[in-house]
C-alpha cells in the first residue's frame, strides 16, 4: 500500500483507499467534510490501481469513522478500504461494508411511500440486497435503488 | 397459529400451509353461513376499519364481514380524515384507534402505510391496499375463488391482464402464485405498463414460470383462468397510443370463442368497460362469484387474526 500513497504519511487519522476514481469529493460531502471543520486533509484523485486501473484516495488527520459515516462511504464507495492510523502505523486495515439494513441516510425515491409523508414520526428504512454492487429496497414502499441512482438520494 | 395476533401486510409474509389453513377456514364459514346469516364470534369486540383512501368496495366487504361475525365496526373515511385538527397526522389517528379497537384495517394511498402503522399500533393491523405496493387479502380472495372454480392453483395457466404496473392486486396475486405451482404465468400488457422491476425481481426469485407478451390473442386458447385489471387512460402517457390499444385488452364474446371448456375470468372490480357485459351471464364469468367469495373469507381472515378460530 505505501507504494501507492503519494502524498506524505499522517500521524493519526485515516486514510480512505480504493475509492472509484472521480469519487473523492463525494465521500468528502457525504462526510460532511467542507473545510470549516478544521480537519487536514488530504485527497489525490485519479492514481493507478490494480484492482480498480485508476482510483481516488483521502487522508484525513485525527478523524475516525462511526459506524453510520462507515456506512455513508459504503453507500459512495463500495470498494473503498479504511486504513486506521496511529503514531504513523497502520494499526488496522478493512473494508467498507454497509448493514443488513440502513435506517435514515437515504430518502426513498417514490414520492408517495409513506416514509415520505410529512409530519409523521418514520425514518426511511432500506433493505441492503447487494453490498458490493449495491442495492437497496424501501422497507416500507419496496421500491428499489442501485448504483449511481443512490447517491442523488442521500440525506446528510 | 400462523395468524394469531400477526400483522397482515403482505402475502408474502406467509406459506402455502398457511394459505391452506385460510382457505380450509373459509370453507367452513361458508358452510355455517349456509345454515345462518350471521355468527356471533366477534361478539364484544370492535374493528378500525381506517379507509384514509375512498374505497367503497374493499370497506363494506370488511365491514360485512366484521358484522357476519357479530362484531363492531367503527369506520374512518378520508372524509373524516380531512375533518381532522388540522396538521394531525396518522400516527396520532391510529394511536386512537389502537386504543379504541382490537384490531385495525387501513387502506392508503401511500405505499407502505399499513406496515407503519403496524409499527405503531399494538393491535394487529390488516393491510386493506397500500397505493400500488400491496393488497393482500384481495389475492387471497383471489387464490381462493381460483382454488374454488378449480379445486387447486397447482398446474393452471394463468394470464393476467392489464395494468401490471400501477395495480396493486396484480403484484399481490403474483406474490401469491409464486406459492403455488402454476403450469405458466402469461403477463399481459403493453410495453409501457409491464411490471415494476421490484415485483419482477421478487417473483423471478421465486422461481414463478412468467411469459410476457403484449396481445391476448396470442395465448387465450392455452389459459384456465384470465385475471383482468383495468388500464386506466391517466396511466397512459400517450392519448392517441391508448386510443390504439384499448380495444386490444378489452374482453368480449368475440374474445372468447376459442377458451376452453372451464375457462373463467377474474376480477378484482369495480370493472368499468374493460370486459363487455354481454359475458356477465355467461359461465365464463368468475368476478361476481369472486366479490362474493371476498367476505367468508375476510371473516375467516379476521377470526384467525384475533385468535377467535381452533
Ligand atoms: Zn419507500
Amino acid at each position: 500500500m505505501e507504494k501507492t500513497l503519494i502524498v506524505s504519511k499522517i500521524k493519526n487519522g485515516i486514510v480512505i483507499d480504493h475509492i472509484p476514481a472521480g469519487k473523492a469529493l463525494k465521500v468528502l460531502k457525504v462526510l460532511g467534510l467542507r473545510g470549516p471543520e478544521g480537519y487536514r486533509i488530504s485527497l489525490v484523485m485519479n492514481v493507478e490501481s490494480k484492482k480498480l486501473g485508476r482510483k481516488d484516495i483521502v487522508k484525513i488527520e485525527n478523524k475516525y469513522l462511526s459506524r453510520q459515516e462507515l456506512s455513508l462511504v459504503a453507500l459512495i464507495a463500495p470498494s473503498a478500504t479504511i486504513n486506521v492510523i496511529k503514531d504513523y502505523e497502520v494499526v488496522e486495515k478493512y473494508k467498507v461494508t454497509l448493514p443488513d439494513m440502513i435506517t435514515g441516510l437515504i430518502k426513498c425515491p417514490n414520492p408517495t411511500c409513506i416514509s415520505r409523508k410529512r409530519n409523521e414520526p418514520i425514518t426511511s428504512k432500506f433493505y441492503v440486497l447487494k453490498k458490493e454492487k449495491i442495492m437497496l429496497e424501501c422497507y416500507y414502499c419496496g421500491t428499489m435503488i442501485s448504483g449511481e441512482e443512490i447517491e442523488k438520494y442521500i440525506t446528510v | 397459529m400462523p395468524f394469531a395476533f400477526r400483522d397482515v401486510i403482505s402475502i408474502l409474509d406467509y406459506s402455502r400451509e398457511d394459505l391452506e389453513l385460510l382457505f380450509e377456514t373459509t370453507d367452513k364459514i361458508r358452510e355455517l353461513l349456509g345454515k345462518k346469516s350471521s355468527l356471533n364470534y366477534l361478539n364484544g369486540k370492535i374493528a378500525a376499519l381506517l379507509f384514509l383512501e375512498p374505497s367503497t368496495r374493499t370497506m363494506y366487504s370488511f365491514q360485512t364481514a366484521v358484522y357476519r361475525l357479530g362484531g363492531k365496526a367503527l369506520v374512518f373515511t378520508s372524509e373524516q380524515a380531512t375533518s381532522l385538527a388540522k396538521g394531525e397526522n396518522y400516527a396520532d389517528t391510529i394511536r386512537m384507534f389502537d386504543s379504541y379497537s382490537d384490531v385495525i384495517i387501513v387502506r392508503s394511498k401511500y405505499e407502505g402505510t399499513a406496515r407503519f402503522v403496524a409499527e405503531i399500533a399494538e393491535k394487529p393491523v390488516i393491510n386493506g391496499g397500500d397505493g400500488r405496493h400491496e393488497h393482500p387479502t384481495q389475492a387471497m380472495i383471489d387464490l381462493y375463488t381460483i382454488r374454488y372454480f378449480f379445486g387447486r392453483i397447482d398446474g393452471l395457466t394463468i394470464g393476467i391482464l392489464g395494468d401490471l404496473k400501477y395495480a396493486r392486486t396484480i403484484a399481490s396475486l403474483l406474490y401469491g402464485l409464486t406459492l403455488y405451482n402454476p403450469r405458466k404465468v402469461y403477463l399481459i400488457s403493453p410495453g409501457v405498463l409491464r411490471l415494476r422491476e421490484e415485483v419482477r425481481r421478487k417473483i423471478l426469485e421465486r422461481n414463478l414460470p412468467i411469459t410476457e407478451v403484449s396481445r391476448l390473442d396470442e395465448v387465450i386458447e392455452e389459459l384456465d383462468v384470465l385475471y383482468v385489471t383495468r388500464i386506466q387512460k391517466e396511466r397512459y402517457p400517450d392519448p392517441i397510443e391508448y386510443e390504439k390499444v384499448k380495444n386490444l385488452y378489452k374482453i368480449t364474446p368475440e374474445t372468447l370463442t376459442k377458451v376452453k371448456e372451464n375457462f373463467k375470468i377474474l376480477h378484482p372490480l369495480p370493472k368499468i368497460d374493460e370486459i363487455d357485459p354481454r359475458i356477465d351471464n355467461t359461465k365464463y364469468a368468475g368476478y361476481f362469484q369472486q366479490a362474493k367469495l371476498g367476505v367468508p373469507l375476510r371473516m375467516a381472515l379476521l377470526l384467525l387474526v384475533l385468535g377467535l378460530w381452533g
